[in-house]
């Protein structure tokens, strides 16, 4: 049975079990509401609910486990004499799965009848001709460990599907009758209704949760991989980046000073360009701007994050570049060699970040109380002066967060970086010339036709770690800045 | 007071330090004060009393053009301070409130230590040449706002760790610093408890040596207590202004008399 209709029986019967009780209740009550507990709908929902949530949570944790179970078996009826010098354990197990894959589609093609395709003592080069011919893709490795190992896992796989189906169907079912029987006038059936709505909060929130938990897991061990195969000392104070794609073992230099100087020098840029622009815009905004000017402006400032960046990378590449390069470039100053350099993607990033600045600092200073200006107003205080000296210090704490913010999405960012500054790792006190940022080095080190085993594509996750720990570490910082100022203020 | 320096006018030297005659004020639509007309006494506390919503607090923000920062008020009728008029176009509303001192309802010392929060208004207006010049002006201003004692040995402590009480006072020694000569009170009792309250209320009596004094007050037994001159504020009319003592005992209005016994408000 297709997984789509195990689900959607699965909510027909909380549908059914929810009409049902609801029915019933309403009859047990002598269709007078008033003598139930709660309300006829929430008896409804928490028959609905006992159905669904038990069976579908059995249904995932199924799936997820059902893989492992029928690899684990398959994989103990290959002996080790099957599996070649050059290959793995794990390489021939995917050529099963691609065996099995082939030998579904064969028999779904009618090239092959169900039989066949278990029969454990068919032909092998029988069974691959069919097989090619149903359109599989099929390598001339087919060897008879594999064949047969093919043909358990499919048999284990539908089993397992199978018995997964009815076990679902009988939770189901035995969770519909459980609800149904609770439903009774004075069973308290809002309050169990309630506790369902919070444990599905609480799941929402550690699905998040563990979802980060689990990228820093990916990162960590494809890290600590990248480690053994090179020195980490010469990965954090190497000061040249020449990766060599020749091949496993030529000589790599990975040292990542020229990246980080790079993101941290467009970073700054870009900052420098978005602070005091987003902050004085904040403060036009909620300060001097009336209604009607604000309804127009603060949308269309928000416009600005709603571009993506690689439209940013275009506009860094096709325009600002080229105008840098007239100021800057031979004809002019002779300080820039070509369009792409710091300045360029230093410039648009920084544009990118003011709608990051200025909404929130806008909210911010929007929220130091009224009575603060008033004070100030009243002491005959011009209202520059007030906002110098009394509402920028109070509103402090929230915009030094909202400038680490943007300091965390500079540091982070990819696609300006890719067309703007150009794609030459070095360290360089010009900022008009060429550089890189890790994060642009992580997509160069991972496009293409790379090999995961190697140093020269396990850098990236080493690099993307790097970058994590840097951004942990400034908003663990805004954190505590914004703390320590809420603390002296309150 | 004025942006230009002028010739100072030659008027006769009397007790009256505002006077506001046939004021009108509107919000939008909403006509918030209507004919209103008061002399305002110097050296004399004067207080505005009235039910919630009657435009005492309205007026008192007439008085040092606060209402200028919202946008849908509008003033007519004029306003004289020392023969004056307020809403003159010469009058810079910036200056004019550095001459006329006020004090809120809530107390609302600013995120700086209660040094920086009596030196602001100086600072401003550049009424300290030095140091020592600025050092002098805050102690004479907490010592008028009757807080010096308390916060002498911590000065560089932050204003919003004081107390209510403490916090008010030291609202007021702000609003003192910048040597006013008027000073508005907007309820400044209002978020205070008894003790502190009393506290005030004696700082205020103090206050009636150097300045005018106008506070508004929801308590008819504060305005007993600390105003030689009330002002019944009803539905944005001034219904009866006089001395505090005939308001109170021999009031010639109804409505007065309703009011202060409690049948109305």
């Amino acid at each position: 049975m297709p997984l789509l209709w195990l689900f959607l029986l699965v909510l027909a019967i909380a549908a059914g079990a929810f009409v049902f009780a609801r029915t019933r209740v309403l009859a047990l009550s002598g269709q007078d509401r008033r003598t139930l507990h709660s309300l006829p709908i929430y008896y409804g929902s928490n028959a609905a609910m006992k159905s669904a949530i038990p069976a579908l949570l059995v249904l995932v944790l199924w799936l997820l486990a059902q893989p492992f179970y029928v690899n684990n078996s398959v994989s103990g009826m290959i002996p080790d004499s099957a599996i070649g010098d050059s290959s793995s354990r794990s390489l021939v197990l995917a050529e099963v799965r691609r065996a099995a894959d082939g030998l579904d589609l064969a028999v779904a093609t009618g090239q092959m009848t169900e039989a066949a395709a278990r029969d454990t003592q068919a032909d092998i080069s029988d069974v691959t001709d069919r097989l090619s011919e149903a359109g599989a893709i099929v390598t001339s490795q087919i060897t008879q460990p594999v064949l047969n190992a093919a043909q358990q896992y499919r048999v284990l796989n539908s089993a397992g599907y199978r018995i997964m189906s009815v076990v679902v169907l009988l939770i189901a079912a035995a969770g519909a009758l459980w609800g149904i029987r609770e439903t009774k006038p004075d069973f308290r059936a809002r309050n169990v209704v309630e506790q369902g709505v919070r444990a599905l909060l609480i799941a929402a929130a550690s699905i998040a949760i563990l979802t980060t938990l689990g990228i820093v897991l990916s990162l960590v061990f494809n890290t600590i991989e990248f480690f053994r195969l090179y020195p980490a000392s010469e990965f954090f104070f190497g000061t040249n980046w020449a990766p060599s794609f020749s091949g496993r073992g030529g000589a790599s230099d990975l040292g990542i000073l020229p990246l980080l100087w790079g993101t941290f020098y467009i970073s700054i840029v870009a900052l420098i360009v978005a602070v005091p622009i987003g902050l004085f815009a904040a403060i036009y905004l909620s300060e001097y701007a009336g209604p009607k000017v604000r309804a127009f402006a603060k949308p269309m400032l928000e416009v600005l994050a709603g571009i993506p960046t690689i439209v940013y990378g275009l506009f860094a590449l096709l325009t600002v570049g080229p105008l840098l390069v007239q100021v800057f470039g031979d004809d002019g100053l002779g300080w820039m060699q070509a369009g792409t350099a710091v300045m360029t993607a230093g410039l648009v990033m920084g544009i990118m970040l003011i709608p990051f600045v200025s909404s929130l600092s806008d909210d911010i200073i929007n929220a130091v109380p009224q009575a603060m200006r008033d004070g100030s107003y009243g002491l005959g205080a011009t209202q520059s002066e007030t906002i110098r000296q009394v509402v920028l210090p109070a509103a402090l704490p929230g915009i030094v967060g909202a400038i680490l913010l943007a300091a965390s999405r500079a540091i982070g960012e990819t696609m300006i970086v890719v067309l703007g500054a150009g794609a030459a790792a070095r360290l360089s006190l010009n900022p008009f010339d060429a550089m890189t940022t890790v994060t642009a080095k992580i997509v160069s080190q991972l496009t293409g036709d790379s090999d995961f085993a190697s140093p020269e594509a396990l850098v990236a996750f080493a690099l993307g770690m790097t970058l994590f720990v840097i951004t942990l570490g400034l908003n663990v910082l805004a954190l505590y800045i914004v703390r320590k100022y809420r603390e002296q203020y309150e | 007071m004025y942006d230009i320096p002028h010739q100072i006018q030659e008027t006769a030297v009397t007790d009256v330090k505002i006077k506001a005659k046939d004021v009108q004020v509107y919000y939008g639509d909403n006509h918030a004060i209507k004919d209103v007309s008061v002399e305002i006494e110097n050296n004399t506390v004067t207080a505005f009393i009235g039910p919630s919503g009657c435009g005492k607090s309205t007026f008192l923000r007439c008085l040092n053009r606060m209402n200028d920062t919202i946008d849908i008020c509008r003033v007519e009728g004029d306003i004289l301070i020392d023969g004056d008029d307020i809403y003159d176009k010469r009058v810079d509303p910036v200056q004019l409130r550095a001459k006329v001192g006020m004090v809120f309802q809530k107390p609302n010392p600013f995120p700086k230590s209660i040094y920086d929060n009596i030196a602001y208004g100086p600072r401003i207006h550049g009424m300290a040449r030095n140091k020592a010049e600025l050092d002098e002006i805050v102690e004479r201003a907490l010592r008028r706002g009757a807080i010096w004692d308390e916060v002498k040995d911590r000065l560089q402590a932050p204003g919003t760790g004081l107390s209510g009480g403490q916090q008010q006072r030291l609202c007021i020694a702000r609003a003192v610093a910048t040597e006013p000569e008027v000073l508005l009170m907007d309820e400044p009792c209002s978020a205070l408890d008894p003790i502190a309250t009393a506290q005030v209320e004696e700082l205020i009596d103090e206050l009636r040596q150097n300045y005018a004094v106008v506070i508004v007050t929801h308590s008819m037994q504060q305005a007993a207590r600390v105003s030689q001159k009330t002002a019944f504020f009803h539905l944005g009319n001034l219904v009866e202004y006089d001395d505090t003592s005939e308001i109170f005992t021999n009031p010639e209005d109804s409505r007065t008399e309703s009011y202060i016994t409690g049948r109305i408000g």
